[in-house]
């Protein structure tokens, strides 16, 4: 078939795609801008093409300087973000899958402050069989993982999960407290690799650009996982975010069940935003 | 904070157009794109924007506007009025009636905030002199029921739960009698976090409503929510015809304006904002305040 032609009505229809995706309009302008150009200069003129490239365009976005995602041996995972997200739930998942892949998993329970976090995280140790190390509600978080971290050596144990009370970030004192886990974790196991996953919840808008500056000053977060994608929301957000901070999505959230979580994969993201 | 750029932008727009004697149909273009940088950075839906806009505009350009001797002055006002205009120009406040126990639900997204605000909720009524009775009607989340009783313990009210093996619409039903026998007037059910798309999990919300007819049905929403506020607000809507929106996580530097999209799809009031973790932190909801954070001004 004959497609259209580009001309400005299209490229509003792709803008208000991508803005509907959550991806903002900062980095939208610059997709289309991008668009445009390659568009020119490959003598681009049908707009199925131009679709395509947009696709491109997005998927080099988030592919760009990416390494996979491999397990290492020992291994601390630390997630960290803000209130509600999917943090604690992603753990019982991250374990559940880790442990599949047979390796010794355990958790620290370091939200200590939110009612019943601590209760939370023990049933989802609970459900993958692994152990799990905490203290009181109240306590000290960081000495929690400090624990995690001891108990982790003499077990033997391939990774530690962190859990970490969800956290605005900016709450000042809050964030503090995260930079004082992630140096006792720096301080007490330097031969661990340590990985920060920022957690978001795709549903969030333009704030989740401001949440990962702050949490990757704060926290040096290594990757995302981008939770509640069985929804409708886009989680375009990931975008900008890759754009502007190169941190890389490592997984995504699919459910409440234990088995609801996925490597991510950037060709079915990109393929869902145009859907 | 994150949009101070877009603001100061926005500053300087409003100052131009202020400072000129007679507005051109450009001039005021040029501004109404800003505004829409702006309330698009804000989270204000797509479509929401787009229609919002062309009103302004047009009311902008009509004749009282670019002839009077303060355009500038005018098309600011205009822009601010809509928006408050567009969230509701006046406070709301519960609506409980005489009926014991009134009956108050809290539904919404997974992590939405309800728990939390079920206490908040609670805490409130009590300093009003009321006898509420929370009700733990999640029984999917793990520890769900825990969390309840903790917040319950937290203000000193009593929970009401029959555990996690008991279907939602028993316990909702139950727990009217049990609020009739120990004096309680008011009761605050808390529901289980759920997808918008859900077809089960939302027919068992339906299935709460009409077993005990709730005064209230307030739909929890995380203030940083993006597009899809929406979609969510007006699917919550349809299916129960919700009365209000309860507004959470308004301390973070959040521009808020899935507020602003959800007012406008399902034209039902804002009644509160969390602005904090701690019991206390809820507040009234004033759209005058909101229309000035979603501008960034
Ligand atoms: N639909 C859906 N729900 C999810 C997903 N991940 C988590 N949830 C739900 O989201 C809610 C919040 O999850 P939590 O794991 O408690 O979130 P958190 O970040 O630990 O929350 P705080 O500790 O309170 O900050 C729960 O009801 C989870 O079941 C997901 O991928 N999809
Ligand atoms: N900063 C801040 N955090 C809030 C506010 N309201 C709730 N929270 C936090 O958000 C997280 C989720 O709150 P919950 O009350 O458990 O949310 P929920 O909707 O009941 O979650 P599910 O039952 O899993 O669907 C918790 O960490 C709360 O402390 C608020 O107004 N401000
Ligand atoms: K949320
Ligand atoms: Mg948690
Ligand atoms: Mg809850």
């Amino acid at each position: 078939t004959i497609g259209r032609k580009i001309d400005e009505e299209l490229l509003e229809e792709l803008e208000e795609i991508l803005i509907l995706a959550d991806i903002g309009i900062s980095t939208t302008s610059k997709i289309i801008e991008g668009i445009r150009q390659k568009a020119k200069e490959r003598k681009i003129y049908d707009a199925s093409q131009i679709k395509e490239l947009l696709a491109e365009e997005v998927y080099e976005i988030l592919q760009k300087d990416v390494e996979p995602f491999t397990l290492t041996s020992p291994m601390v995972i630390l997630n960290v973000g803000v209130n509600g997200v999917g943090k604690t739930t992603t753990i019982g998942k991250l374990a559940y899958l880790y442990k599949k892949e047979g390796k010794k998993v355990m958790l620290a329970a370091g939200d200590t402050f939110r009612a019943a976090a601590i209760d939370q995280l023990e049933i989802w140790a609970e459900r993958v069989n692994c152990p799990i190390i905490k203290h009181q509600e109240g306590s000290d978080p960081a000495s929690v993982i400090f624990d995690g971290i001891q108990a982790s050596k003499a077990r033997g144990i391939d990774i530690l999960i962190c859990d970490t009370a969800g956290r605005l970030h900016n709450k000042k004192n809050l964030m503090e407290e995260l930079r004082k886990i992630r140096r006792v974790i720096d301080r007490e196991y330097p031969e661990a690799r340590v990985e920060t996953f920022l957690v978001l919840d795709a549903t969030t808008g333009q704030n989740a650009l401001q949440q990962a500056k702050i949490f990757k000053e704060v926290s040096d977060i290594t990757g995302i996982v981008l939770t509640k994608l069985d929804g409708t929301a886009k989680g375009g957000i990931v975008v900008a975010i890759k754009s502007e901070l190169n941190v890389p999505i490592r997984y995504i959230g699919i459910g409440e069940g234990i088995e609801d979580l996925q490597a991510f994969d950037a060709k079915s993201f990109v393929s869902a935003i145009f859907q | 904070m994150a949009f101070e750029s877009l603001s100061e932008r926005l500053q300087e727009i409003f100052k131009k157009l202020r400072g000129k004697g007679k507005l051109t149909e450009k001039d005021i273009k040029e501004a109404m794109r800003e505004v829409k940088v702006a309330l698009l950075e804000a989270d204000v839906n797509f479509k929401v924007v787009k229609d919002f806009i062309n009103s302004v505009t047009e009311k902008a350009l009509g004749q009282e506007v670019m002839e009077s001797l303060t355009p500038g002055q005018q098309v600011i006002k205009i822009v601010n009025d809509e928006l408050i205009a567009l969230m509701g120009s006046t406070q709301s406040r519960l609506n409980i009636g005489n009926k014991v126990p009134a009956v108050i639900m809290m539904v919404g997204l997974q992590g939405s905030g309800k728990t939390t605000a079920c206490g908040k909720l609670a805490n409130l009524l009590k300093k009003q002199g009321k006898n509420p009775l929370l009700v733990a009607c999640d029984v999917v989340r793990p520890a769900a029921i825990k969390q309840l009783q903790v917040v319950g313990a937290n203000v000193n009210v009593p929970v009401f739960t029959m555990g996690d093996k008991v279907n939602p619409v028993d316990i909702a039903k139950a727990s009217i009698d049990y609020a009739r026998s120990h004096n309680s007037d008011v009761i605050i059910i808390d529901t289980a976090g759920r997808l918008h798309i859900d077809e089960e999990l939302m027919e068992e919300l339906v299935n709460i409503k009409k077993a005990v007819q709730p005064d209230e049905i307030l739909l929890v929403v995380d203030a940083m929510t993006g597009q899809d506020a929406v979609n969510v607000a007006s699917s919550f809507n349809e299916r129960l015809d919700i009365t209000g929106v309860i507004l959470t996580k308004l301390d973070g530097d959040t521009r808020g304006g899935a507020a602003l999209s959800i007012k406008a799809v399902t034209q039902k009031p804002i009644k509160y904002v969390g602005t904090g973790e701690k019991l206390t932190d809820l507040e009234p909801f004033y759209p005058d305040r909101m229309a000035s954070r979603i501008l960034g001004m």
